[in-house]
């Protein structure tokens, strides 16, 4: 599953804030934050690591999820490159502006 | 004077669109006139290493734009839309489609606002609304770098943004 759809879940982003401020958890430790039930957490925890947002490890008997740094850092990545895109835009931009500005000021001082 | 020319951009997982806002040290009216005169689109649309050619551009209600994108190899890469509403100095809205796409059909909605600050300066806005949460993440397929950093207190920030 596309990480995009998994972030686009509100009880997954809070998942992922969980275990953002606790390094790694039992499944049934994030169960006890949800009202809902245990299976439905687990389907969304299914979602979370079929989207490699989460890493899953057998402990005994406990299943043990923590967040995988490299797919939320494409997430971070992809951002970036959108905003370097309009970066450039804008500077280009800004030339255009001071020519336009001086063109207009030379009418002016006609 | 102190100049504030940074670009925000806010794209909130989960959500189907993009906000972008910038401001300008220029009157509203001649950032409008940059944004709207096919002979200046050409100068700063486009990225730096590629050339911008305006092939239409017919600022009304109902207009036609399509500007193409070359490269020094020849390849071209074009865009174009409608504009659905030009309301001059401060808006501006248009449909928007990247032709190099494997099908077509994946518009946006994109809305330029421009409102005047103090000083003779201009602030930028533009929000673009995509059809879904995956077509504006589409870029995400189109060759990104892996970026790696492992950090969890970057993790920790970028999840307190979303």
């Amino acid at each position: 599953m596309d990480m995009f759809v998994a972030l686009a879940d509100p009880t997954r982003r809070t998942i992922l804030e969980i275990l953002a401020s606790s390094g790694e958890l039992a499944a049934t430790a994030i169960y006890e934050h949800f009202p809902v039930s245990p299976q439905a957490v687990s389907q969304h925890l299914k979602v979370l690591r079929e989207a490699r947002l989460v890493e899953m490890e057998k402990r005994a008997q406990k299943h043990v999820y923590r967040l995988n740094p490299q797919t939320l850092s494409q997430f971070e990545a992809w951002v970036r490159q959108t905003k370097q895109m309009w970066e450039e835009r804008f500077a280009a931009l800004d030339q255009v502006l001071e020519s336009e500005k001086k063109l207009v000021k030379g009418d002016e001082d006609k | 004077m102190t100049q504030n020319k940074q670009t925000t951009i806010l794209a909130e997982p989960g959500k189907q669109e993009i906000l972008i806002a910038r401001e300008f040290d220029a009157p509203r009216e001649l950032v409008f006139k940059a944004c709207t005169d096919p002979k200046l689109i050409p100068e700063w649309w486009g990225p730096r290493y590629l050339s911008t050619e305006v092939d239409k551009m017919d600022v009304r209600p109902g207009g036609q734009w399509r500007f193409i994108n070359r490269d020094a190899e020849g390849n071209a890469y074009a865009f174009h839309g409608v504009y659905h509403e030009v309301l001059a100095p401060e808006r501006v809205i248009d449909t928007f489609e990247f032709e190099g796409l494997p099908e077509t059909g994946h518009v946006t909605l994109e809305t330029m606002k421009l409102e005047p600050l103090p000083g003779g300066r201009t602030r930028l806005t533009v929000q673009s609304v995509f059809q879904s949460v995956a077509d504006r993440d589409g870029m995400l397929q189109s060759g990104m770098e892996e970026g790696l950093n492992d950090s969890y207190d970057r993790l920790a920030e970028l999840l307190k943004k979303m």
